[in-house]
């Protein structure tokens, strides 16, 4: 198991990343924007085969971040290719992020559904 | 005692003073930001290994483990949103609580929200969407190029 500080460690530091990029970059990087370049960077990242240490090293303060998410992608896409060859290449990606892409998908329009917006 | 160089003294008395004035003076807003970042986003990974331990400690493999924790803090995420509490945490914590996945929960919600009058269908049901489809889509973009490129280097 991965200790908790290392999380912690692992975890802040991307966080930190995506803060040195929102305010050292121009005004117009939204979170969207974050978001959008954090999964693709840990898929890139991943498929390049520099993701799985951080993952090693840092448990879910790798896997937490939405570059955890890109990577997760890349290796089902990956693993995938092994099993079926081409066919994994399109399978192989959602399937492995199937639970996270419905649960947010889900939990999202509850929550948008029950709750209204404050102020 | 003998009586100090008083030219000595005024200098060590600006230097004195100049780092006194360094260490009160308001520190730019970017450190700021930082530590409130790190600091939350830790947090949240904390959390998320601390469940992912737990799991473990079950006897639940790896990767499922792992999706747990994904669904689990997907639903804190949308959950604190809901009640509001998430976006108040984000005004501090910036990247903080936007590089997690409740980050990610947080948008979908967030821009889904205030769409209601739209209907429930094409107003919320696709508001969902605004900024997790992006974020979807060039994820899968990019998996499927990198499953694309291995099928041909192993062909």
């Amino acid at each position: 198991m991965v200790p908790l500080y290392m999380a912690f460690l692992i975890g802040g530091l991307l966080c930190l990343l995506g803060q040195l990029i929102m305010d050292l970059t121009k005004a117009s990087i939204t979170p969207g924007h974050i978001l959008v370049g954090y999964i693709s960077g840990g898929a890139i990242l991943s498929g390049l085969g520099l993701y799985e240490p951080l993952v090693k090293i840092g448990g879910a303060g790798a896997t937490i971040p939405l570059s955890g998410f890109g990577h997760l992608l890349t290796q089902g896409s990956l693993k995938a290719v092994e099993q079926k060859g081409l066919l994994g290449a399109f399978s192989g990606g959602v399937e492995a992020t199937a639970a996270g892409i419905t649960a947010a998908v889900v939990f999202g329009y509850l929550a948008a559904v029950l709750f209204n917006p404050k102020g | 005692m003998k009586t100090p160089d008083p030219q000595r003294w005024k200098k060590i008395e600006t230097e004195e003073y100049e780092s006194l004035v360094q260490q009160v003076k308001p520190k730019p807003p970017l450190l700021k930001h930082c530590v409130w970042a790190f600091i939350v986003g830790g947090l949240i990974c904390l959390l998320a290994q601390l469940i992912m331990n737990y799991l473990l400690y079950q006897g639940i493999d790896k990767v499922e483990a792992s999706s747990y924790t994904a669904v689990v803090m997907i639903f804190l995420g949308a959950f604190l949103t809901g009640i509001g509490i998430y976006d108040e945490l984000g005004k501090r914590a910036g990247a903080g609580s936007i590089v997690p996945i409740t980050g990610f929960a947080n948008a979908i919600v967030a821009s889904a929200m205030e769409f209601k009058r739209e209907g429930y269908i094409f107003g919320v049901g696709a508001r969902i969407f605004t900024v997790a489809g992006p974020t979807l889509l060039f994820g899968f973009v990019v998996a499927v190029l990198i499953g694309l490129i291995k099928v041909f280097l192993s062909s």
